[in-house]
């Protein structure tokens, strides 16, 4: 019974999307598919959100190798969708010679600038909310001591590592940063195994708060400090849930934000530069029911201030990313 | 005892596989809901429908051209050279150096450089395995996955440091203008024939067709491959004939490496036009499949590559156009390499007892 309705179920859903209007958009996922526990799948969440919400159906595609980038965008500029959507920094190039084939269409890339009239490039300040989980962490650690691990080490993940341990020194200069990085193949954002490892070595050295910016092996870095007894910071979406009284909070990068906001702009999204930063939600810590008893009022209103002085502009985090170099942080 | 017929060896063997590969593939796409006679229809025009992707298919096929021929040169020394990943890898780097590094004023000469410098540094990869087996009886099947995993954390390193452009992505910068191979579509309106330029096939394509002429004349018109073949069907034979084994060995694996590592002209020199992380993508894996499927001989690989290379292209179009998640058409192309590849002898067998049965009868 349940494998007909399945059946039935999907050859309406096939007859739906045969008849769509042409105007859907589409989004293209990167290498690592768009279940990836993190960055594609906070994308493909968006996409949901906005189709759960307007009724409206959605194009999209996973590629699996180098030389199906240009293709993909291709295909779906071809089928007359509009915005197409990417995710990821390595769909520059190939959109950079696609989109002037296609002035009338609407192109959005995240994590990435091109520029071209009919681009809008997605990029978010993760320095920022990097810079105040890294003051929650600093405040709420009892020796000093915090960790950072990364995904793949690319300029990217240095930035989310370098804005943290500005927030760190700016609460307590004598704070020691411990960072490492999961890999350096793409391997490294799904490796909870290693995530775990490394965690169990930052404790060794003395790190009570561990922020992991790793796509899927943060889940082995929660786990661990959870079954270690040391606090951890979730990153991307909200992963406070996740161990409730160890996460102390979570970074969150609004990728699902950007997608669902080019998904509703339709073909009238604007091109050009759209920083998503603390000034406009893009960025931020997670404070919620799992951690509330964690986040004492003084560190609240610490954090606060600093969002409120970072969003007009008057205190600026170093950006590793303008010039791969960060003034308190050696890789 | 009589044996089947030569057409039958290579003809219905391998249809029959492919018949029962995408039976099971149809159950399979039934099972998740979409009907096998579109997808098939989908998988097709994908694949062949528009210039655009006979271009994306020539070009995956030309990739695995060149593996399958390295397995193939491999094999007719009975070596199992499963390192064509790693080998096709690294050859990619020898472009990619030879390419940055030398100002080639004109491709055709980048193409000379450049594929020179691939094949030298596969052959490379391939020659310490081939060494180690030669002189101290390491098996061929360990080594050369090994290197595999020796090649990805070096052109990691690379890809991350000396050799990478600015940016995020690790990459080299690309090569110069003047050495970007012509795409298929130049050359093929240089006869007269329109032919889309979005696809990715190049100039490539006519070297791996040089490379299956070459590997024909190596191994069936030249002693070496004589030798080779010798040494393959027996070892002990061939020592007794006075072939040096150690010589075999080292040749073919050294042919095998080099033609695995001109890949690159294919995905680094012609697609990319630079060396990104990855750049091989499993193609010296699908080599062995098409090595396997084309019984060793070129005609055979050229079917074959072209075969895999329709169900590369196409199956990006069927994930795409029923958005089926892409695990599922990977699940559909590991069905064909079953069939045609590991599953051989399944299907050999009772046609080769049923084909002795039949010739019995016609003798009595």
């Amino acid at each position: 019974m349940t494998l007909v309705t399945k059946f039935l179920g999907a050859s309406a859903a096939l007859a739906l999307s045969a008849g769509a209007a042409l105007a859907d958009p589409a989004i293209i996922f990167d290498l690592g598919g768009k279940f990836d526990k993190s960055f594609n799948e906070a994308a493909f969440g968006g996409a949901t959100r906005w189709a759960e919400e307007t009724g409206g159906s959605f194009a999209e595609f996973e590629i699996t190798s180098d030389a199906q980038r240009e293709q993909a965008i291709r295909r779906f500029a071809e089928d007359g969708n509009n915005p197409i959507v990417m995710a990821g920094f390595s769909w520059a190039t190939p959109l950079a010679a696609v989109a002037p084939e296609y002035p009338d269409l609407k192109f959005s890339i995240i994590d990435m600038v091109v520029d071209a009239p009919n681009v809008q490039s997605v990029v978010f300040n993760e320095h920022e909310g990097s810079y105040l989980v890294g003051m929650l962490a600093a405040m709420a650690s009892e020796d000093g001591t915090v960790g950072f691990i990364g995904g793949m080490d690319i300029p990217l993940i240095r930035k989310f590592a370098c804005g943290y341990a500005q927030g760190a020194l700016a609460v307590n200069p004598d704070a020691t940063v411990i960072a490492n990085m999961t890999g350096t193949t793409p391997a490294a954002w799904n490796d909870p195994v290693k995530g775990s490892e490394l965690t169990l070595a930052q404790i060794s050295q003395g790190a009570d708060v561990i922020y992991a910016a790793a796509g899927g092996t943060g889940v082995g870095v929660l786990q661990t400090a959870a079954d270690q007894g040391v606090y951890s910071i979730g990153v991307d979406s909200n992963q406070n849930y996740m161990h409730p009284g160890s996460v102390l909070t979570s970074m969150m990068k609004r990728v699902d934000n950007a997608v669902y906001d080019a998904f509703t702009a339709g073909a009238d999204l604007e091109a050009g530069f759209n920083v998503m930063g603390l000034s406009n939600g893009g960025v931020g810590y997670a404070l919620d029911e799992y951690n509330a008893e964690l986040i004492t009022d003084e560190m609240k209103a610490a954090v606060e201030a600093a969002s409120a002085q970072i969003a007009s502009g008057e205190l600026v985090v170093h950006d590793y990313m303008s010039d791969e170099t960060c003034p308190v942080l050696d890789f | 005892m009589q044996k089947m017929p030569n057409w039958a060896d290579v003809v219905l063997v391998p249809v029959l596989s492919l018949v029962l590969a995408a039976i099971i593939s149809a159950i399979v796409i039934l099972a998740i809901g979409h009907n096998p006679i579109d997808a098939l229809g989908i998988m097709v025009k994908g694949a062949l429908g528009n210039s655009a992707n006979v271009s994306y298919t020539l070009y995956y096929a030309t990739n695995f051209i060149f593996t399958g021929l390295a397995v193939a040169v491999a094999y007719h020394a009975r070596m199992f050279n499963i390192g064509g990943e790693g080998q096709a890898y690294i050859g990619g780097l020898g472009a990619a150096l030879a390419c940055l590094y030398i100002p080639w004023p004109h491709w055709t000469l980048a193409l000379i450089g450049g594929g020179v410098a691939a094949a030298v540094f596969g052959a490379a990869w391939a020659a310490i395995p081939a060494y180690l087996q030669a002189k101290r009886g390491s098996h061929i099947v360990i080594t050369t996955i090994m290197f595999n995993y020796m090649a990805y954390p070096l052109l990691n390193f690379l890809l991350n440091g000396p050799i990478k452009a600015g940016g995020m992505e690790p990459a080299t910068p690309s090569f110069a203008e003047a050495m970007h191979l012509p795409n298929l579509s130049a050359i093929l309106g240089a006869v007269g024939i329109s032919f889309s330029d979005r696809g990715p096939a190049n100039f490539a394509l006519i070297i791996a067709l040089l490379a299956c002429v070459f590997v024909w004349a190596l191994i069936w018109k030249t002693k070496l491959g004589y030798e080779t073949r010798a040494f393959g069907e027996s070892e002990s034979a061939a020592k007794y004939a006075g072939i040096k084994p150690t010589k075999i060995i080292m040749i073919a694996m050294l042919i095998s490496g080099g033609l695995a590592g001109m890949m690159a002209i294919n995905n680094v020199m012609g697609e990319a036009e630079r060396l990104v992380l990855n750049a091989v993508e499993g193609a010296g894996f699908i080599g062995i499949a098409v090595a396997l499927m084309g019984r060793n001989h070129p005609v055979g690989i050229l079917i074959a590559a072209i075969l895999f290379g329709i169900l590369y292209q196409g199956g990006a179009e069927l994930s795409a156009e029923l958005r089926i998640p892409r695990e599922m058409v990977t699940v559909i192309q590991a069905l064909v390499i079953l069939f045609t590849g590991a599953l051989d002898n399944m299907v050999r067998m009772p046609i080769e007892k049923l084909f002795v049965a039949f010739g019995r009868k016609g003798a009595n």
